[in-house]
């Protein structure tokens, strides 16, 4: 369960991302999306106390991230590139992020051979560190790495940006199951409808810092998402907010 | 052609990301800059003087001749790891109407002018000058100074050759001490040899050529390699290392702190940079040479002690100022993970002590030069694991600057801030005036044992001070990650 109460950001004076109240409960999969500068990974960092909120907070399974540190046992991400040590080979960077969450290599090792499909024989033994496989790759890794040592909160910034196809495909289905059948609360943003529309139970739109939509996904959900982006509908006020 | 080529060279020069650095770091590289070049030039210019005082009966220049082979061959070593060409940055002309072969004599052409070749001309001509001044004939000293020109540009390029492989780097490093070796136990008169030749430079202007047409033809050698190569698979190619996956399994026994000396260890051994620093640290070893024989600074001299502080805390100064922008390209991740901050600051001490254990090691043999030395050194080992390390540690809080691992070792600046000029005044000054002061109040043991005293508290209280700096790095965690976040800081 995440609460964000009151949560603004503001960078000299501007606000940059502005959300009165939101609560995302567990096991839900949340899709994020909006247009470059709309706040997206401004609300991520924020959740993971990465920057310092001007005004407001927001609970972690019940515990306030720019508090206390306890929330980081059970959340993991992975925002972009930078989240990977580029001189560990993508074994030895799982076997470390396993060893921060008290994960030792032989359940790191069991976690690894479910992504056999996912990874495509593209990551493991391939004798190359991580600053040397291509931008999809790393991204593989580091999504995967995201999922060791059994995470309650999963956040994943931009996960389909890059990725091949298959690799997409194989992703949704990652998603979909940990929401549905591990109870993981899963985050995702996102600037592909299609994918989002797919995968999250849940999706809501930022603005320029606002929430402007919160929709819980059916079949109309792509058209909707597409009218508003296309520009046809103004955004209204009084948006109900779930 | 060629002068659209030297426009961009002009901007990339100018608008590099070193141009915009804070002008303290400007202003304090400017003078480095130009006190090497002052100094190079003061002793072109003094050589000849010093070599007629020293050696009276013989003529410098066949001195200085002797030892030019020694040169060349440092510099090669040397070379390896400063210059590299740098044709990565042709990639932009590639799908452009230029010719292959204006990009290949543009790479070429451009390293001509570089830094490293302008050094030793500042040592020449001034040498060349006094020479003149003394009598030596003009037409000879022209073609003499040609001859160095060409042999500083050769060394240029057969670098640029030789660089293509470690093997030739042990080669050379080998033959230069195996000519030390050989001069040394009069084996064989190397030295001799190599005068004969050198002068020969000097006496028959004409051999002047021989440089040059070296320095033509692996400029040709170079060419015709690197104009078969312009393809993005070929030399374009970034290189990539294959991985080799070390088993540091023995470290677990560290506990906790052990992921996190893994990492460093790692992070240490491949990446360039951090490598060359080992390299470095190890090479300043010998740096107390300089001092222990010159008769100027008695045991008593406060220099000794810089010297001991500089060469058991080399490496606590080269890697640790940096700490933690040696992780600053990942900072995000690890403030994300569950990470013990306390732990994590751990390893880097536990990896520093070691560092000052081995160098202090190193430092034994100068008990050569008397019982002092050993007894300077060790209590300056004592004094920079007990007070110096929670010191370097606590100004990392201040780090912000962006280190980008992948890039070149050797003058790089990058990651350098007012800190780390400002982080020398704690970390030699202070035990110097400590020293100092009792030295000459009191006497030179109450001195050391006092430098003793106090790293031997300063290690006592290891934990509380680093439950002190983990609360510092706690506070300036944001200002961190947005800094290091920053491309070109």
């Amino acid at each position: 369960m995440i609460i964000v109460e009151n949560l603004t950001k503001k960078y000299v004076g501007k606000a940059v991302l502005s959300i009165e109240h939101l609560e995302i409960p567990k096991g839900q999969s949340f899709g994020l999306v909006g247009n470059n500068g709309a706040g997206k990974t401004t609300f991520f960092s924020l959740l993971l106390d990465l920057i310092q909120p001007t005004t407001g907070h927001i609970i972690n399974n019940g515990v306030q991230v720019n508090q206390s540190e306890a929330w980081k046992t059970n959340t993991s991400s992975f925002i972009d590139e930078t989240f990977l040590i580029g001189y560990l080979t993508p074994e030895e960077y799982f076997y470390f992020i396993g060893e921060l969450r008290n994960q030792n290599k032989a359940d790191v090792d069991a976690l690894l051979l479910n992504f056999e499909d996912f990874f495509h024989g593209e990551i493991l033994n391939q004798k190359k560190y991580l600053r040397d496989l291509s931008k999809g790759n790393q991204k593989k890794a580091g999504i995967v790495a995201s999922f060791i040592g059994n995470p309650e909160v999963v956040i994943l910034d931009e996960p389909f940006a890059n990725l091949d196809p298959t690799t997409q495909i194989r992703l949704k289905d990652i998603i979909k199951d940990l929401a549905s059948k591990q109870g993981v609360t899963v985050l995702v943003s996102s600037h592909d409808l299609i994918h989002v529309t797919e995968v999250c139970e849940r999706i809501v739109v930022l603005n320029k810092g606002e929430i402007v939509k919160d929709i819980e996904t059916s079949e109309a959900t792509l058209k909707e998402l597409e009218m508003f982006f296309s520009g046809k509908e103004v955004p209204q006020d009084d948006i109900p907010v779930s | 052609m060629f002068k659209s080529f030297s426009k961009l060279q002009w901007k990339s020069f100018f608008r590099s990301s070193s141009m915009g650095k804070s002008l303290g770091v400007k202003i304090v590289m400017g003078f480095l800059a130009l006190y090497l070049m002052g100094m190079l030039a003061f002793f072109g210019s003094a050589l000849f003087f010093i070599l007629e005082r020293a050696i009276p009966d013989t003529d410098p220049l066949i001195v200085v001749s002797q030892f030019l082979l020694y040169w060349i061959l440092a510099e090669l070593f040397l070379r390896y790891f400063m210059q590299k060409l740098p044709v990565m940055d042709v990639k932009p002309f590639l799908v452009l109407p230029i010719k292959k072969s204006s990009i290949a004599h543009y790479i070429l052409g451009r390293s001509a002018i570089s830094f490293y070749n302008f050094l030793a001309l500042f040592f020449f001509v001034p040498f060349g000058v006094v020479l003149l001044i003394k009598g030596y004939a003009l037409l000879n000293v022209l073609f003499w100074l040609l001859a160095m020109i060409g042999i500083v540009l050769s060394i240029n390029y057969i670098n640029f050759i030789v660089n293509k492989s470690d093997k030739a780097l042990v080669g050379i490093g080998v033959l230069l001490l195996a000519f030390y070796g050989l001069d040394y136990f009069q084996v064989l008169p190397i030295k001799q040899y190599g005068g004969n030749i050198f002068y020969a430079l000097y006496e028959n202007p004409f051999y002047a050529i021989l440089p040059l047409v070296v320095a033509g033809v692996s400029y040709y050698i170079n060419y015709s390699f690197i104009r078969n190569r312009i393809f993005l698979d070929a030399s374009l190619k970034k290189k990539t290392a294959e991985a080799t996956s070390s088993d540091l399994s023995w470290i677990k026994r560290f506990g906790a702190i052990a992921p996190f000396l893994q990492l460093d260890l790692k992070l240490i051994w491949r990446n360039k940079r951090t490598k060359t620093q080992v390299f470095m640290s190890l090479a300043f070893g010998f740096y107390g040479l300089i001092f222990y024989t010159m008769e100027d600074f008695g045991m008593g001299s406060g220099m000794l002690v810089f010297v001991g502080i500089f060469m058991t805390g080399i490496f606590l100064m080269n890697f640790g100022q940096f700490i933690p922008a040696w992780d600053s390209s990942y900072y995000s991740m690890m403030m994300s993970q569950n990470i013990p901050l306390r732990k994590y600051l751990e390893a880097k001490a536990a990896l520093i002590y070691v560092s000052i254990g081995v160098m202090f090691l190193l430092s034994v043999p100068y008990v050569y030069f008397g019982w002092e030395a050993l007894a300077i050194n060790f209590s300056c080992a004592l004094y920079n694991l007990g007070v110096n390390v929670p010191v370097i540690l606590f100004f990392g809080s201040k780090n912000k600057k962006r280190i980008d691992l992948n890039k070149s070792a050797l003058g790089n600046m990058q990651g350098t801030s007012a800190t780390q000029f400002i982080v020398g005044i704690p970390l030699f000054g202070i035990p110097l005036l400590i020293y100092g002061v009792i030295a000459f109040f009191v006497s030179f043991e109450v001195a050391l044992i006092t430098l003793c005293v106090l790293g031997i508290i300063g290690f006592a209280f290891r934990n509380r001070l680093l439950d002190q700096i983990t609360s510092a790095y706690r506070k300036k965690k944001y200002g961190m990650i947005a800094g290091f976040k920053e491309q070109n800081g």
